[in-house]
């Protein structure tokens, strides 16, 4: 059987297509991203979309299970925050077609806002959750996932890390299952969840959890493996493998299913040893099942490992006292090196501007989060996705509620204002709230690497698709007077607007039109330049955070390989100390979308 | 089993550096594990990529003091990292300064003694100017090839599986521009 190396988004966008799978949706998050750009290679046989949040495109696969599609949607641990509402909704309507949700989870926020633990949903919502621990299970699960959602007619959730999503091991590729009929049926006792409806459903899905308890104590993939000593660890997920480093001759319990607790093969194992430990990450949710049904078991868990971050191999040997932690180098004594804004980047200009005005400024999630970062400094808060837009409103109605007034924006991107804050703008439309919203539209989803969305034209597979006209859809739309489109690199027009509209004392919306510098394949830039002559270091240039540039023998000095052309601090600059080059290649100011288009986006 | 960590700056090939890496040590028998960091990091913040490989290798994460090598592509990265060196471990910089944001921005000062510090935290340290080297051949790219080159150098691997890896990796008109600078980084310690 072949085998290669996978990164467990890989996997599981093989188990996708291994499963017999034909509709496949998603909003980008890390660490689940790479799920659905891997599920779309498979186009052919699979039905693959980006949402314009999590919550459409969960909606979106419950709606094709209900023609009996094998379905999968994925999002990022939060993401399920968004979409808990037809998480909640699927349990009690099953799944005629199999029906897998991933969420991505981020133990240690490696780019998140929290480490929210998801097993946690599961249980809220009732339904099974699995863990795999490497790219082999990742694949594996959602093979076994669709098994058990149809067997069991229950959505399934496969609770992946960001250490699972983002590693690489060996996977044994197999064949396609031959994906059930699509057939639909008017049945509405079925697919309407009217109250009448919906508390027959609920005891179905209890009666459904029992079974799927005892079916936890068969599954092949919850397992003992035995050890030499009287000591067990419980593990699932990455934790297992980072704990097979630590305890070498001890009994496991391997648990691929951490709800429903398999609790005949957990006494079957608890008999075997004398004390336990649970490795798990986040919330001791296996820990609370054990200790509730052995609760005279020596049982060793969050008392002693953290509830916070990743439950790596020094953690676990520290927390036994078998490592000292305390390096031999103190890396807090070396410069940090944050991620900032790009070279070229849209946004740098809009949050030069807002930190020169003092603006309070309600932010968004997306690389444009960075600009609240030194030395731009020019944002005050971040919640989730959609948030600038409707803090904005609360902070400002409660201040005049005291009669004091703020001079506030908020900042949110493309992707982000099509995912949540066009029902944001229409709340304070609707409110009579004032400020500025500006949206950043770089005309992609950045962060997550380049992802299509409502506004860029293609679709993920490929399709070309309407292009959304934010402008149009505030002004025109939604009847926003006072709308404007501006260029990102027009330092001094963007200036003025600002300060004409943050004056006005009604809603305005400012749409900072400009696209992502790193879409550009290929690029040949012609860098800007410096004249040190007439450069007296005043240090303005350094304050847009922009990378190229830094300083030499005293003076400011563009780093040309790094360079894009943008102009940006050409125009900061006060003492005309900068200029283009007469390098080959172009300026980016000088580029339009249409050529990231030319050279294949 | 054995670990390998790769360190550097986004946007400078780390990942991809790992991805050849990772074939290398398939081909020459080894089951492999290997994580990497995307996200907000990947945008100029720093960056690694750790490989373990062995006849039986769980997790894919590195610990402290335990890495068998260090492949560094910018030198305040490879101080960054020291502490994931094992005592005996191998520790390969690349002799480059990039310089982070708060050192750009003035607010704190590029350190001038990692060079000293790097020394006195590894015993076999070899400081290469890789992106030197690679920019003499004509392309600025071939660096983490450069580094790749001294490593296998230190690495009981054969020869020719790197060669046809790297053959196998790079796009066909670069070929032999990677294989010359994979021998710069090969014969660097010779």
């Amino acid at each position: 059987m072949k085998r290669e190396l996978l990164s467990g988004n890989e996997a599981i966008a093989r188990g996708a297509y291994e499963a017999g799978i034909t509709f496949a949706s998603a909003y980008p998050g890390t660490p689940s991203t790479e799920i659905l750009e891997n599920v779309v290679k498979y186009k052919e046989d699979i039905q693959c979309q980006w949402g314009s949040n999590e919550k459409t495109a969960f909606e979106e696969a419950m709606g094709a299970t209900f023609t009996g599609a094998r379905s999968l949607v994925a999002m990022k641990h939060v993401g399920l925050n968004v979409a808990a509402d037809p998480l909640f909704s699927s349990s009690y309507l099953g799944a005629d077609g199999g029906f897998i949700i991933v969420s991505a989870d981020d133990p240690g926020m490696h780019s998140s806002q929290n480490e929210q633990d998801n097993r946690n949903y599961a249980i809220a919502a009732k339904i099974p959750v699995l863990e795999p621990s490497d790219s082999q299970e990742a694949k594996d699960f959602v093979i076994e996932g669709i098994k058990i959602s149809e067997k069991f007619n229950t959505p399934v959730m496969l609770r992946s890390s960001t250490r699972v999503s983002h590693s690489r091991s060996a996977v044994e590729i197999g064949e396609r299952e031959t994906p059930p009929e699509i057939h639909y049926e008017k049945d509405f006792q079925k697919t309407m969840l009217l109250p009448v409806i919906a508390r027959k459903k609920h005891i179905i899905v209890e009666k459904r959890q029992k079974k799927i308890k005892e079916f936890s104590d068969t599954f092949k993939y919850n397992s003992i493996i035995e050890g030499k000593s009287r000591i067990g660890v419980i593990a699932s997920g990455i934790a297992f493998q980072n704990g097979r480093e630590v305890f070498k001759d001890d009994w496991f319990l391997k648990v691929a299913m951490p709800y429903p607790f398999p609790e005949k093969l957990y006494k079957e194992f608890a008999d075997k040893v004398d004390k336990i430990y649970i490795l798990e990450e986040n919330d001791p949710i296996m820990e609370n099942f054990a200790r509730l049904i052995t609760p005279d078991k020596e049982i060793i868990g969050k008392d002693l490992f953290p509830l916070t971050g990743e439950m790596t191999e020094d953690v676990i040997l520290s927390k036994l006292g078998k490592k000292n932690l305390t390096p031999d180098f103190d890396i807090n004594s070396i410069p940090k090196r944050p991620p900032s804004l790009c070279p070229g980047c849209p946004h740098t200009a809009t949050f030069h501007n807002l930190n020169l005005q003092k603006v309070t400024v309600t932010g968004d999630i997306g690389c444009y989060t960075l600009g609240g970062l030194p030395p731009l400094n020019a944002m005050d808060t971040t919640i989730d996705m959609g948030a600038s837009i409707t803090a904005m409103l609360g902070m400002e109605k409660a201040m005049a509620k005291a009669g004091k007034k703020l001079k506030q924006a908020a900042v949110i991107g493309d992707s982000t204002f099509f995912h949540s804050g066009i029902t944001g703008l229409l709340d304070l439309i609707y409110n009579d709230s004032r400020g500025t919203v500006i949206i950043l539209d770089n005309s992609i989803t950045a962060m997550t690497g380049h992802q299509d969305n409502p506004g860029t034209g293609k679709t993920l597979m490929g399709e070309d698709a309407p292009v959304v006209d934010i402008l149009k859809l505030v002004k025109d739309g939604l009847g926003i007077e006072h709308s404007f489109e501006i260029d990102g690199y027009d330092v001094k027009g963007i200036r003025t607007l600002l300060r004409e509209e943050l004056k006005r004392d009604s809603l305005s919306v400012i749409v900072v039109k400009r696209v992502c510098a790193l879409l550009f394949k290929k690029p040949n830039w012609s860098p800007t330049i410096v004249d040190p002559e007439k450069c007296i270091k005043c240090n303005l240039c350094l304050k847009l955070g922009c990378p190229a540039i830094t300083s030499k023998n005293d003076k400011a000095f563009i780093v040309s390989s790094l360079c894009t052309g943008c102009s940006v601090c050409i125009q900061v600059c006060p003492h005309d100390a900068m200029h283009h080059s007469d390098e080959d290649g172009v300026h980016i100011k000088d580029t339009s979308l249409a050529d990231v288009f030319k050279g294949g986006k | 089993m054995k670990t390998i960590v790769i360190a550097g700056v986004g946007g400078q090939g780390v990942l991809t550096a790992s991805d050849l890496l990772s074939d290398v040590l398939l081909d020459a028998g080894f089951n492999v594990k290997k994580s990497e960091v995307h996200g907000m990091s990947q945008r100029g913040g720093d960056v690694i990529a750790t490989i373990k490989y062995g006849e039986e290798v769980f997790s894919p994460l590195p610990a402290m003091k335990n890495a068998d090598y260090i492949l560094a592509f910018e030198k305040l990265e490879g101080l960054r990292n020291i502490n994931f060196l094992k005592d005996n471990g191998a520790m390969i910089v690349n002799d480059f300064v990039w310089e982070p944001l708060p050192v750009a921005s003035g607010a704190v000062e590029y350190p001038d003694d990692i060079e000293e510090n790097l020394k006195n935290y590894s015993s076999d340290l070899t400081l290469i100017p890789a992106t030197d080297i690679a920019t003499g051949l004509g392309n600025i790219r071939t660096t983490n090839v450069v580094l790749i080159g001294v490593l296998a150098s230190k690495m009981d691997i054969d020869k020719d599986i790197w060669i046809n890896v790297v053959k196998r990796k790079v796009p066909p008109k670069s070929v032999e521009l990677n294989i010359s600078a994979f021998e710069k980084g090969f014969t660097f310690n010779m």
